[in-house]
């Protein structure tokens, strides 16, 4: 069942080729034999994926496919653990809403997806249950922090997966495992089930084979949500409604900014192709300036850090996940089981949180990032007023390699320069392959508009089909 | 603004997580490192910028005041690590007068 797309399989479910049971127990048995090279997947629950295509109602637009999910995002009944061993023994209460929403929609869960612990990370390599390796790059990282959903897909593990994106999170490991991942528009999709990392950045998204079955995914999971006061009211839409139209006339501003000479070979000869394809397609690339670029990474750490060492702190060992055991008194019970549930990159950032927010420092760090935060939104403002869509990297390189050893946190930090402004500035994007022509897997990014996703999906389409 | 040096040891104890001697030592190095980098932030003017806190516009995030089902006893208490008669059991937190 190799690399079958959302729509390959829902002609073979609703011709009756192949059962909802018969899809569930085929992803099963890949699974079964794949994952143990390239831990996607922390844990999956066949019974449970068997129980609900066994009532899969295939008339429904997603009906009986099966979708992974990524570990942070809350699934009833099932263990959700962010790959932490803080919540080793955690399982959800309930649903998160955009699983509620697919599971309306026909969709099966299947596979709590591996990551980088509680989504900080950027290769794969934080997780508390092992490393995620590429399939499309073998010996290289999958990318972060959505390493388990990319690989998945990539390894046809997944027909699709759901991933969380707060500074790239979804876009960089598509980009890694020559896949499509978007995040949608702050807002679009609820948050409500999604475990907090950085509210005011964190957004849930698809991570798919091509550009359509992400439309398809937003089309199921967009809307308001009662339960998550910052979900946008805006209306929904058929996301896949534009596909196939022109793009001729389209105005792509490419940043001279995101031409760095610091960017790797590869990733120089994707922006090429894409700018390439793009013209004979009949858009019009405009050089456009993004004079803030330099100051996103600061800006970013900062408030990332500081929503997470604010959002971390309910893991107190009280109420539910890790409780350290031999413990004297209640700050003693608080400190150690924070020191032993949380891993390393956890702990770091959760420190420097703690110390943009300190007494003496909160002006000079977390005020200052919001006012540079605020000027990163008015580039992209300006930006809108000359170009419909921005054309960029997604990462500076390729996947790095797994042993790669020698990069400091910073280092790592760095690389996330072209994936962090539109989560600052609330913005869809993204991310779709290049051809490989027999290297590793690069990816090109697209940022709209504030809720311009179907025409975002209409130029990212338009590029797909011109790349295949 | 020049970047302080950070006191990893002071800053965990806020954050409540307890460190060992060579963490300690690790993360000051990574925080010097990333701080430093950080401090370029004082560079670009920010005279007169409002800080932006969220992403979009405000817009009335109050649902309306109608009492709805939450989470049953049972469920809440069902992932404690200790539990005891419906409720969450916790060390003692106030100490006997001497």
């Amino acid at each position: 069942m190799q690399h079958g797309t959302i729509s390959y399989w829902r002609a073979k479910l609703t011709s009756g080729e192949i059962s909802p049971t018969e899809l569930v127990q085929e992803l099963a048995r890949i699974t079964e034999v794949k994952n143990p090279a390239i831990n996607a997947y922390i844990s999956w629950d066949t019974d449970a994926a068997l129980a609900a295509a066994a009532t899969a109602d295939v008339t429904l637009p997603l009906g009986g496919i099966p979708i992974a999910i990524k570990d942070n995002i809350c699934l009833k009944g099932e263990p959700t653990r962010c790959a932490s061993h803080m919540l080793h023994n955690f399982v959800s209460p309930y649903d998160a809403t955009a699983v509620t929403k697919l599971r309306n929609f026909g969709a099966i869960p299947f596979g709590r997806a591996n990551m980088d612990e509680f989504a900080m990370g950027s290769a794969g390599k934080n997780s508390a249950y092992g490393v995620t390796h590429n399939p499309a790059a073998p010996g290289h990282v999958p990318g972060g922090s959505s390493s388990g959903s990319a690989a998945a897909v990539a390894a046809g593990m997944a027909i699709a997966a759901l991933g969380s994106d707060t500074g790239g999170s979804i876009r960089q490991p598509a980009s890694h495992c020559g896949i499509v991942g978007m995040k949608p528009t702050y807002g679009r999709i609820s948050r409500y089930g999604l475990v907090a990392f950085a509210s005011s950045l964190d957004q849930i998204g698809p991570l798919t084979h091509n550009v359509e079955d992400a439309a398809l995914l937003l089309n199921c999971m967009c809307g308001h949500d009662a339960k998550d006061s910052t979900s946008s009211p805006h209306p929904t839409e058929d996301f896949t409604a534009k596909i196939g139209q022109s793009i001729a006339g389209v105005r792509i501003g490419l940043p001279k900014e995101y031409l760095s000479s610091g960017n790797a070979p590869e990733v120089t000869a994707a922006i090429n192709a894409a700018v390439s394809k793009l013209t004979e397609l009949g858009a019009e690339i405009v050089e456009i300036s993004l004079p803030h670029s330099e100051a996103v990474v600061s800006a970013y750490y900062i408030i990332a850090c500081a929503e997470a060492s604010s959002n971390l702190s309910r893991f107190d060992g009280i109420r539910y996940g890790y409780r350290a055991e031999n413990t004297n008194g209640l700050d003693d019970l608080y400190s150690r089981s924070r020191a032993e549930g949380f891993g390393p990159e956890v702990k770091r950032r959760i420190i420097l949180g703690t110390y943009v927010l300190s007494s003496g420092f909160y002006d000079a760090y977390y005020a200052k990032a919001q006012k540079v935060r605020a000027l990163v939104a008015q580039d992209f403002a300006d930006a809108f007023n000359k170009v419909d869509f921005i054309l960029g990297p997604v990462a500076p390189t390729a996947a790095p390699l797994m042993d790669d050893k020698n990069m400091t946190p910073l280092q790592i930090y760095l690389a996330d320069i072209y994936t962090i402004p539109a989560n600052l500035a609330g913005l869809p994007g993204i991310s779709i392959p290049t051809p490989q022509n027999g290297g590793l897997p690069v990816g090109i990014q697209l940022l709209g508009k504030h809720f311009a996703e179907a025409d975002l999906v209409r130029i990212a389409s338009a590029l797909e089909q011109a790349f295949a | 603004m020049n970047a302080p040096q950070i006191d990893v040891a002071y800053i965990a104890k806020l954050a409540k997580i307890e460190l060992s001697p060579e963490e300690t030592e690790r993360f000051s190095e990574d925080l010097n490192r990333i701080l430093g980098y950080i401090a370029q932030l004082g560079e670009w003017n920010t005279d007169g910028v409002e800080p932006m806190y969220h992403p979009l516009p405000a817009f009335d995030a109050v649902r309306a005041d109608i009492p709805g089902c939450s989470l049953s006893n049972e469920a809440a208490l069902s992932n404690a690590p200790a539990e005891e008669d419906g409720q969450f059991r916790v060390p003692k937190v106030v100490e006997s007068a001497h």
